[in-house]
């Protein structure tokens, strides 16, 4: 049986949908069967940081309304063959998605896959409730920065209390991913050290990914970082993040992206 | 993508897929003539045999100029018809 796992964080833009193609992808580069799962039902942006938008054919709420069959609405990767995608439907009824209808999906995904990755909506709304409902493992994708610890918080709230796991007294397996992590300017206080996010937060660490202009290339190439880029520093710590999740110990480092410091010292590259 | 002095630069890449992508997102509520070929090309086929929907496999490629809509449907001998692709390009 899959694990499901929710990437979530309240707050918006912190990095959740390039985090979970970049966390899938490392999973499925080693051999495991994923399929990631866009929730944002009127917003879907899954599909185009992979590199699939030309090719959506169904989607989420075609399978929950029973006009595609799960199988037709998945798209398989074209670089990573175990790597699939369910995109979300850019319908403006926010209600398109029922409950019964997304714990059909997963029901039916769960025995198939390894990893049955959730990327949340941004917000505490419908969209990010169904998303945590039926989930093995929370990613808490934080930024550290005030509003991002804030929301954070509040996810976590959450998830101790609307998810399944919750209702039934058991507990969804929370971790905290730190994206857009500068280790120089947390150094020089201009930013939320990493032991004062996980003094606050007090949810164990996932992976720290660095600040770095190589995921906004990623995701203008449309690939997920750690197939486009797999040596890059984001990428590396990516691919670390991914074999904690398996439960594998991997020393945690700040990594610090050279590149970033070289072009501190002579300029930015031109894009 | 590749590393060394003379990457490719990657917003040309980004504005390009974006152009495409939503030159058919913005006809969305209009007609996307792909969608409809692909209900109509099912409908069709559906009302002729009884096909297992697992065995419709259908995709769609949507291009700059020109997208393709390719419907690879398994028909049961069975039904005394021999097995079909139908394939439409737009």
């Amino acid at each position: 049986m899959g694990k499901v796992v929710v990437v979530t964080s309240g707050k918006g833009g912190v990095g959740k949908t390039t985090s979970t193609a970049a966390l899938g992808a490392a999973l499925a580069r080693n051999g495991q069967k994923v399929v990631v799962i866009d929730f944002d039902v009127g917003l879907r942006n899954l599909d185009l940081v992979m590199g699939a938008e030309r090719r959506v054919v169904f989607d989420f709420v075609n399978v929950v309304q029973g006009a595609a069959k799960l199988s037709q609405a998945l798209i398989r990767d074209k670089r990573v063959e175990t790597l699939f995608l369910l995109p979300a439907s850019q319908t403006r009824d926010k209600d398109a998605l029922t409950e019964d209808g997304v714990a059909r999906v997963i029901r039916d995904l769960r025995p198939k896959f390894d990893w049955v990755i959730c990327d949340s909506p941004a917000g505490i709304e419908r969209g990010a409730t169904l998303a945590m409902r039926h989930a093995d493992t929370a990613i808490v994708v934080t930024n550290p920065e005030v509003s991002s610890v804030r929301d954070s918080d509040r996810i976590i709230g959450l998830l101790d209390a609307k998810t399944e796991k919750a209702e039934k007294g058991e507990r969804v397996d929370k971790h905290l991913l730190l994206t857009r992590y500068d280790a120089g300017r947390a150094a020089r206080g201009e930013m939320l050290t990493l032991e004062d996010v996980l003094e606050i937060l007090s949810t164990p660490l996932l992976g720290i990914i660095p600040e770095s202009e190589e995921i906004l290339r990623a995701s203008n190439f449309g690939s997920p970082i750690t197939i486009s880029n797999p040596s890059s520093a984001p990428a590396r710590a990516y691919a670390d993040a991914a074999r904690r999740l398996r439960g594998e110990a991997v020393e945690m480092s700040i990594p610090g992206d050279k590149r970033s410091i070289l072009s501190k010292l002579f300029g930015r590259r031109a894009a | 993508m590749r590393l060394g002095f003379f990457r490719r630069s990657s917003a040309p890449v980004a504005r390009e897929r974006l152009q495409i992508l939503l030159e058919f997102e913005r006809r969305i509520g209009g007609s996307d003539l792909i969608a409809l070929l692909r209900d109509e090309i099912i409908a069709v086929i559906t009302k002729h045999v009884t096909v297992d929907p697992e065995k419709i496999q259908v995709k769609i490629d949507r291009g700059k100029t020109a997208s393709m809509l390719e419907v690879d449907v398994e028909v049961p001998n069975s039904y005394g018809a021999l097995p079909a692709t139908v394939t439409e390009a737009m």
